[in-house]
């Protein structure tokens, strides 16, 4: 197993915490995703029938219009299906709000080098308010698909 | 942040804990995009939803004591005096509408309940800075009218509402406004309903830029420059596209590239607005309804349905949703007399996104409206995608081709 990786971070909404990775190489609407199950329900969408529940989601921006993000996540945030932390590529306000709302620590700037790092599954330790990340791999899980879909 | 001495004050809670929780919503998005300050607004729209967050979060800063300082319009609940006595809508839903209705109330926002304000009652000038949320809202009046809006939240629209500011980041500064990728129209746009596709074919290719459209014609109507908009910001996250000829911050591909290369060009063909058609449409067949109004529906979209429907009568549901002050218009103008004889209802303040759809779940319908079809996928409606002219010819047929 290879030693955690530590990458800098820049952050968004405070906080810290840790969960398994989602990859999603989709924009995420948290609207579309069920709230009773956390499973990703958008028809086409890269992560489609992944549960976001407990995860550390990885994404490169949130989408849709203005009110549904907040919405969605409040919802999974109630029924304890809310992704523990989330990374993204390209933070955009209605994201940005929703999480510093929901308390759900929410980081960006992470260089490529994280992004050819992780993969599916791995688990990761978001600790925004220091402006790290810490990877770690699953044991056997070196070779597998880097993205979802 | 440079913070002044003011915002200070606020954050400290002199102005009290509303107010005071606001503004470290406001700060907090500010650090995240590194703006230097606050800069004062002059307008704003809130996306209410009367949904559990936003109902949650409303009653949470009025709870607080917060009022506010910018009257903000606001987005369609549902109308519950329509639907709670036809008996679509159950009294517990009545209740969070009307809780929802009292939130707004007491943060002393202007009870306009429409989502398409910049078109009749909130309409900034050109440079003017506001805060604008609800995806039809930011790219038209940032586009359309020139002025400043980030991509706004329901929530944080409604923060600064309250404290009459915004962090300054985004598109509140010029040069963030520059179109960064080229989009050649190729398809021939015929009618409105073709902005609904390019605003949702557009996204897949140029994600996270704002686009420049080369070949719209200049006769390009506010129906047409609403669906594009409401489609670009839906499909992705796209809140200001300048059309060259059209929009004012694009008299010229040069001005609207600030005299730079665009970092990529791409075309949008009709073969493109076909595929995206086909991928959130559902095939044609027999409909139980059709539902119009996403985003509202203007004077002008309701004389065409008049229209087709005088003297008809339709075989499915057929809903209109729209402003109240277009709802008066269609009165005035007999237009709702022909479309409630025909069957058809024209209904005011209600969202396509509200309980009082629920009758309508399992079932297929007919909209003009991309975005409607994505988000009622929620609610177990199924959606197939046409013109406004092929959706009410289907309700006339009770089929869609």
């Amino acid at each position: 197993m290879t030693p955690p990786q530590r990458f800098a971070c820049h952050r968004i909404a405070e906080g810290v915490a840790e969960g398994d990775a989602l990859v999603s190489s989709d924009d995420i609407c948290f609207y579309l995703v069920d709230p009773k199950s956390g499973k990703i329900i958008e028809e086409h969408h890269a992560a489609q029938g992944q549960s976001v529940a407990g995860k550390v989601l990885v994404f490169p921006s949130g989408k849709g219009s203005s009110v549904v993000q907040a919405d969605g996540l409040y919802q999974l945030t109630m029924q304890g299906n809310a992704p523990k932390a989330m990374i993204v590529q390209h933070p955009d306000t209605v994201l940005v709000s929703s999480a510093i709302i929901m308390g759900i620590p929410l980081v960006d700037r992470l260089q490529a080098d994280f992004y050819r790092t992780v993969n599916q599954g791995d688990w990761i330790r978001v600790d925004a308010d220091h402006g790290t990340v810490v990877v770690a791999k699953k044991s056997g899980q070196e070779d597998s698909a880097r993205h979802a879909g | 942040m440079d913070l002044t001495t003011e915002d200070r004050e606020i954050v400290s809670g002199k102005h009290g804990e509303g107010a005071a929780l606001a503004m470290r919503i406001l700060v907090g998005i500010g650090e995240a995009f590194d703006a230097r300050r606050l800069v004062s607004i002059t307008r704003a729209h809130v996306a209410l939803s009367n949904q559990e967050g936003d109902l949650w979060f409303a009653e949470k800063l009025a709870g607080l004591g917060a009022k506010c300082c910018v009257p903000p319009t606001v987005n369609p609940g549902y109308n519950a005096s329509y639907f709670g006595p036809i008996g679509l809508t159950t009294p517990d839903d009545d209740a969070v509408m009307q809780r929802t209705f009292r939130a707004y109330q007491t943060l002393g926002a202007i009870l306009n309940f429409s989502c398409t304000p910049y078109l009749f009652d909130n309409i900034p000038r050109f440079g003017e800075i506001v805060a604008y949320s609800e995806s039809s809202n930011t790219p038209y009046v940032n586009s359309v009218w020139g002025a400043r809006s980030n991509r706004e939240a329901a929530q944080s629209a409604l923060c600064a509402a309250v404290v009459g500011k915004v962090p300054e980041y985004g598109l509140l500064l010029a040069e963030n406004r520059r179109a960064t990728v080229k989009v050649v129209v190729e398809a021939d746009l015929a009618d409105d309903f073709d902005y609904q596709l390019l605003g949702w074919a557009t996204p897949k290719k140029i994600a996270h830029q704002i686009p420049m459209f080369v070949g719209v014609p200049p006769t390009v109507s506010p129906e047409a420059l609403m669906n594009l908009g409401a489609q670009l910001n839906t499909a992705g996250a796209v809140p200001m596209y300048h059309i060259v000829g059209v929009t004012p911050e694009a008299p010229t591909e040069e001005a609207a590239l600030h005299g730079k290369q665009p970092e990529q060009v791409v075309r949008i063909t009709r073969r493109d607005l076909e595929e995206q058609l086909e991928s959130i449409s559902q095939p044609a067949g027999p409909i139980d309804f059709v539902l119009f109004g996403c985003p509202h529906f203007t004077i002008r979209q309701v004389q065409e349905i008049a229209d087709i429907v005088k003297g008809k009568q339709v075989k499915t549901e057929m809903w209109i949703l729209t402003s109240s002050y277009t709802l008066e218009m269609a009165r005035r103008m007999g237009l709702w007399d022909v479309i409630e004889q025909a069957g058809g209802h024209i209904v005011d303040s209600t969202c396509i996104d509200q309980p009082c759809w629920r009758h309508l779940a399992g079932k297929t319908g007919a909209t003009d409206s991309p975005k409607c079809a994505y988000y009622t996928r929620r609610r177990d409606m199924r959606l197939i995608v046409r013109s406004l002219h092929d959706c009410v010819e289907g309700a006339l047929r009770g089929a869609m081709r």
